[in-house]
């Protein structure tokens, strides 16, 4: 029987030839990842059993504010401190602070810190990102991240995969989040529990590498250990033009064994939204109706990227943004922000009446930059719709594509991008 | 290792909120934090439990958010293992973490009753059911985790890995 491209990474980090689903390994890690919520969470730890200056080793571990960075609070600050000061003591290689970081999933690719074959784990939930490099990452528990500190191991048990095959060519206004929100509305938040998602088809190659991190970002919301696919010329070039070590392309075999086998034609897919409180409760955004909106949110790990900012930009120009409503932009991290200025994107952005953020988890988990308020509505291209998840408990989280986020911005209310960019092809 | 206990038996998907709800999380000591332990599903269980004894759940235990102090209370109320079908992935590998046994058992689940008297090994993944005279077959753990679980818990055990204890 052969292998997935998921059961190889691990086994090439357990030092095997083989492993087998159910197994449960020791593995080196290529590189932990830690946040100012959950790094200071396993600092505590280290320093319970005074190991605090045990790193195992300072180049293979990253370290990023930017949930609630920069400091939205004395609490935050503190915690943003004791980070830092860990770093410091320990001469941490890759601690990013403000003014260099970004959004941890979307910075440690843009820095080349991970490559195809590296296997990955981040004490946050959406680690499973770096999936879409062809990388093994998933995410776990501070204590998890406070032993792999140490010892630059972690156990894992070795998942089953399911594979989504995607066929056919996408229609205009679709990008790999509707891909992605589709499949989770048909398969549901635990369609793939506990197992490797395995993303393959021509639509997937048709992506670009943005958007195939969108993806695998949103694996772990139908459950997932990690997403992950294939590399080709694209991930290749995105990797060299970037990459601080030497990499391994490892592919499934042909005979490799999957849970299940799910096959869907992209031609007939259309932008999807997800409604609250799920990401599975999926429709195309057609479907909606009169539904208006406070606030459009356009960043987050999911969607703060280039093509994202780019997507959203060819609909706000010369549009406005309706005066009942706030457009909040987050570019993900400091390059995606100059790059944008560059482009011409933020000055787009800024004439249409959007507010631009330093890049920021800010809104995404309700932390600061757009807090949501009683019975308040919001389009955002972030990932998780969960009550409350943006501010009030009472407040609604609407979940798409940056570019039905812009159109939804200008309405004032949920549209299909074709109904402010009308001349488009 | 060998543990020897009572069953207390519960359903499918046992959630992290009745194994120690949302409102005592702002309670530090575990000792504290334990008398509340399975409060919301069971309000006997503190009452009924003695050292030793054995949870035993259906699918799906522990599901919900990521807590630690979820296996954590179990632990510290006594129970010295759980068995279920299938657990949550993060209840799973935080129990391993923190060093709480269990093992994954559909056969097991089927039959026992609460009350019968367990003796389960871990190393093996072999559970006797001493009242009933039946031997049900689940899958041991490999040495490291194995480890893990006799030193305590994962920081305990990679401490020692990393030459850290003074
Ligand atoms: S942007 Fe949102 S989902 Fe991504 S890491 Fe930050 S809080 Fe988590």
């Amino acid at each position: 029987m052969g292998m997935t491209i998921t059961q190889k990474i691990i086994a090439a980090h357990v030092g095997k030839s083989v492993v087998e689903p159910g197994e449960l390994v020791l593995v080196e890690v290529d590189m932990a990842l830690g946040n100012d919520i959950t790094a200071p969470v396993a600092i505590k730890e280290l320093k319970k059993i005074g190991a605090q200056k045990k790193v195992f080793d300072k180049g293979k571990i990253a370290l990023v504010p930017d949930h609630f960075a920069p400091n939205k609070d004395i609490c935050s600050a503190n915690l943003c401190k004791v980070m830092r000061e860990f770093a410091y003591e320990n001469n941490i290689e890759n601690y990013f602070e403000v003014g260099q970081m970004g959004i941890e999933h979307a910075l440690l690719p843009e820095k080349g810190l991970v490559v195809p074959g590296d296997l990955v784990i981040g004490a946050d939930s959406h680690t499973c990102t770096y999936g879409a490099l062809g990388a093994f990452s998933t995410g776990v528990g501070s204590t998890d991240l406070a032993a792999a500190i140490i010892t630059g191991q972690v156990w894992l048990k070795v998942p089953e995969s399911i594979k989504i095959i995607y066929k056919g060519k996408l229609k205009r206004w679709v990008t790999g989040k509707d891909l992605i929100l589709y499949t989770i509305g048909q398969i549901g938040v635990d369609g793939a529990l506990y197992k490797a998602m395995e993303f393959s088809g021509e639509a997937v190659k048709a992506l670009s590498i943005d958007e195939r991190f969108t993806m695998a970002n949103m694996a772990v919301e139908a459950g997932a250990k990690n997403g992950i696919m294939e590399i080709d010329k694209k991930t290749v070039e995105y990797v060299d033009k970037r990459a601080k070590k030497p990499y391994t392309i490892y592919n499934s075999d042909e005979d490799a064994a999957y849970t299940n086998v799910y096959e869907y034609d992209v031609k007939t897919i259309e932008p999807q939204v997800a409604l609250p409180h799920l990401p599975e409760n999926v429709v195309p955004v057609r479907d909606i109706e009169n539904i208006t909106i406070d606030q459009a949110v356009i960043g987050s790990c999911t969607n703060g990227r280039m093509k994202d900012l780019r997507d959203a930009a060819v609909v706000l120009k010369g549009n406005k943004v309706h005066p009942y409503t706030r457009l909040i932009i987050i570019p993900a991290t400091q390059s995606i922000y100059l790059q944008a200025l560059k482009e011409g994107l933020i000055e787009i952005f800024i004439e249409a009446g959007a507010v631009i953020s330093t890049p920021t988890c800010g809104p995404c988990l309700g932390g600061h930059m757009g807090v949501l308020a009683k019975g308040e509505r919001a389009i955002a291209t972030t990932n998780r719709n969960f009550v409350g998840r943006m501010g009030h408990v009472e407040s609604e989280v609407y979940l798409s594509n940056p570019s039905v986020a812009a159109a939804s911005a200008v309405k004032g209310r949920i549209v299909h991008p074709e109904e402010v960019v009308v001349s488009a092809i | 290792m060998l543990y020897k206990g009572k069953a207390i038996t519960y359903g499918d998907n046992v959630d992290t909120d009745v194994i120690i709800p949302a409102r005592y999380l702002n309670i530090d000591d575990p000792e504290e934090l334990a008398k509340h332990c399975m409060e919301d599903l069971d309000e006997n269980f503190i009452n009924k439990k003695t050292k030793g004894d054995i949870i035993v759940g259906g699918k799906n235990f522990g599901c919900g958010s990521s807590r630690e102090h979820a296996p954590i209370v179990i632990k510290v109320s006594g129970i010295s293992c759980v068995i279920a079908s299938s657990f949550a992935r993060i209840f799973y590998r935080n129990a391993i973490n923190i060093g709480l046994p269990i093992l994954e058992c559909p056969e097991a689940i089927d039959d026992v009753d609460e009350g019968d008297i367990l003796e389960v090994d871990i190393e093996q993944g072999a559970i006797q059911n001493i009242t009933k005279n039946k031997r049900y077959k689940a899958q041991g753990f490999p040495p490291f985790i194995i480890e893990i679980i006799k030193k305590g818990g994962l920081m305990n055990y990679a401490a020692e890995r990393a030459g850290s204890i003074e």
